[in-house]
């Protein structure tokens, strides 16, 4: 006797609730990338000021996932391992450059390091600028992608059994050898993955960098500034390109970062 | 030698109050309580891996108290084992001989005398995800034991075990504490571990030491109701004592000897209640008439409840003396308790 198969309209639901979701995000991507001839995104390459623009944006966002990688992991740490009171204010801090609106984010930074404020004074006469210099591109990056990796290594770091670095204290490792030999080697994936999201944060980043840095010309400044003064057929190749150079960098970096099957 | 002199932690909602303790070399010494007694709250603050509010620990007459965990000589093996996932078992066993300074050699005999006593050498180059229980159990001893430590710490080493990788490492502990001389301070929540072995031990409830003592004196003379309920036994009342009888609510109990004039409680064993059809007589035999309130099947014997007067008793009969007194509730009996049975506290 054949069993009849019963039909879960939960099943079909998420079905089609996911089928939505996923063309939502592919159709206009695959349209765009589709759009440009071959002979539109060859000039657009051959164009330095386009090659130059995607280089920025590469080199800028991965100095700002370095960036966080140096300061946020330290943070991280603590936020992980230590109770203090206060915290939760801490973490929500942390959070707030993704809920603020991008210029916002823009202006501040640009308030801070104008002339008006002893900051921005210090910082002139170190020799510091911000309004239109790779500098400020990278600030605003790093403030930017910061939170994402913040939260995901803390927690990478929150699923460190705190006991393995117990057993490694009492072994006699100090809390710094402990910190190398246990801690990093089990939650590097989760700082590989924070340094992709950083990373890609920064690189997608327009409306805080237009603020404060026009020129030299981001990617995405560059992609806007085509649309607005030429139109979509002059931009859409630039934006080809900048799509096309994250995709190959992320997937190169998640390849890295995939778990080995025995570790699972 | 371990001295604990006034140790305190507290913590939100939970205190470890003045805990006193002294453990000699080479003993093996266990901490015995419930869940959330503390128990691993006091063996974390002697390795130095929880702040303490007030106290001194010292090892071996040097104070450890302000040392961090690194430098106080101390190994611990936690339950789950705590092996670094990201290492063999031979890595795992020789991740800490890098920060003693012993020569290589003698290190090395002695790491390679542990993976023989433990059996790991064949399991040397394996991943620590591919080991049972015991295997990992054993590596765990191994690691701590590798850098020589003037202490060990074991935090309820048997819990997690499958009951058959449990008799294994229980002999293994105590063959190993014979042969290694090093001080073992095992916390448990097992009476029947302590008893297999343990030479002292002290009982922590809610933070306090309630006993501390040689196993078999805690055994015999639990010194409060809550030590006499934890070490087995199940019939704990509040007495009023006169010469040698106990007056236990309604019902007078003889003493073997007088009691001296603090004390408060009887407590007897389940198993030194014996149940009858008939009534027994005999010297020093207290003897009362009861009803059987409750019959339980604990697989290997059955627990019986008696009402006697107000007072209820608690004793065990094998599956045979059951079927042989046609024991079942709400049946007339008998209950006879020796004087001798009947510990005085």
């Amino acid at each position: 006797m054949k069993m009849r198969k019963t039909i879960d309209p939960f099943f079909w639901l998420t079905l089609v609730c996911s089928s939505v979701v996923v063309a939502f995000i592919l159709i206009p991507l695959i349209q765009m990338t589709a759009q440009p001839s071959f002979q539109d995104l060859k000039e657009a390459l051959q164009d330095r000021d386009v090659r130059r623009s995607i280089w920025l944006s590469i080199y800028t966002s991965g100095l700002a996932a370095f960036i966080s990688v140096a300061i946020g992991t330290p943070f991280a740490y603590l936020l992980a391992r230590k109770k203090f009171p206060g915290k939760k204010i801490v973490e929500s801090i942390v959070d707030l450059p993704i809920m603020i609106p991008h210029p916002v984010i823009g202006i501040a930074i640009l308030g801070l390091a104008g002339k008006n404020h002893w900051i921005g004074n210090l910082m002139q006469q170190i020799g510091i600028h911000i309004m239109g210099t790779v500098t400020g591109i990278v600030a605003v990056l790093t403030f930017v992608g910061l939170p994402f990796y913040v939260n995901t290594v803390k927690a990478g770091f929150e699923a460190v059994p705190v006991r393995l670095e117990n057993v490694s204290r009492s072994l006699g490792a100090s809390a710094a050898g402990t910190l190398l030999r246990v801690t990093f080697p089990l939650a590097w994936r989760s700082m590989l993955a924070g340094l992709i999201m950083c990373c890609a944060r920064a690189i997608s980043e327009f409306g805080a960098v237009v603020i404060v840095a026009y020129h030299p010309m981001i990617a995405p400044v560059m992609i806007y500034e085509r649309f607005t003064a030429h139109g979509l057929k002059y931009s859409q190749p630039v934006a080809v390109w900048l799509i096309l150079v994250c995709l190959v960098l992320f997937l190169l970096l998640r390849i890295f970062s995939l778990p080995k099957d025995n570790q699972t | 030698m371990i001295e604990i002199e006034t140790l305190r932690i507290e913590l939100p909602g939970f205190a470890l109050q003045d805990i006193e303790l002294s453990i000699q070399d080479e003993e093996f010494f266990t901490l015995l309580g419930p869940t959330g007694a503390g128990k691993t709250l006091v063996l974390e603050a002697i390795a130095g891996i929880v702040p303490i509010t007030s106290g001194r620990i010292r090892v071996k007459g040097r104070d450890i108290t302000d040392l961090p965990p690194e430098q106080r000589g101390i190994g611990i093996v936690y339950q789950d084992y705590a092996l670094f996932p990201h290492l063999s078992v031979l890595e795992n066993i020789t991740y800490g001989l890098r920060y003693h300074k012993t020569d290589s050699h003698s290190s090395g005999q002695w790491v390679k005398w542990l993976m023989e006593r433990l059996g790991l050498h064949p399991l040397a180059r394996r991943s620590i995800y591919h080991l049972s229980g015991g295997e990992k159990q054993r590596v765990a001893l191994a690691r701590a034991l590798a850098v020589n430590p003037s202490v060990l710490l074991l935090d309820e080493p048997l819990s997690a075990l499958d009951p058959n990788f449990r008799e294994e490492i229980r002999d293994v502990l105590k063959k190993l504490h014979q042969e290694v001389g090093i001080t073992f301070l095992m916390v448990t929540h097992d009476f029947a571990e302590v008893l297999f072995l343990g030479q002292r031990t002290a009982i922590l409830n809610r933070g306090i030491i309630e006993q501390v003592g040689p196993v078999s004196e805690v055994f015999q003379r639990p010194a409060t109701p809550f030590a006499a309920e934890f070490v087995g036994m199940k019939n704990v009342f509040p007495a009023v004592f006169k010469e040698t009888r106990a007056m236990v609510d309604d019902l007078e109990l003889h003493l073997q000897d007088p009691p001296e004039s603090h004390k408060r409680y009887v407590a007897i064993r389940a198993e030194d209640i014996v149940i009858e059809k008939e009534k027994l007589s005999g010297n020093g035999l207290n003897v009362f008439q009861g009803k059987v309130l409750e019959v339980i099947d604990r697989g290997l014997y059955h627990e019986v409840s008696v009402s006697a007067g107000k007072i209820i008793f608690r004793a065990i009969l094998t599956k045979s003396a059951l079927f042989e007194i046609k024991l079942r509730e709400g049946k007339e009996v008998h209950i006879a308790i020796r004087s001798s049975a009947i510990h005085v506290f």
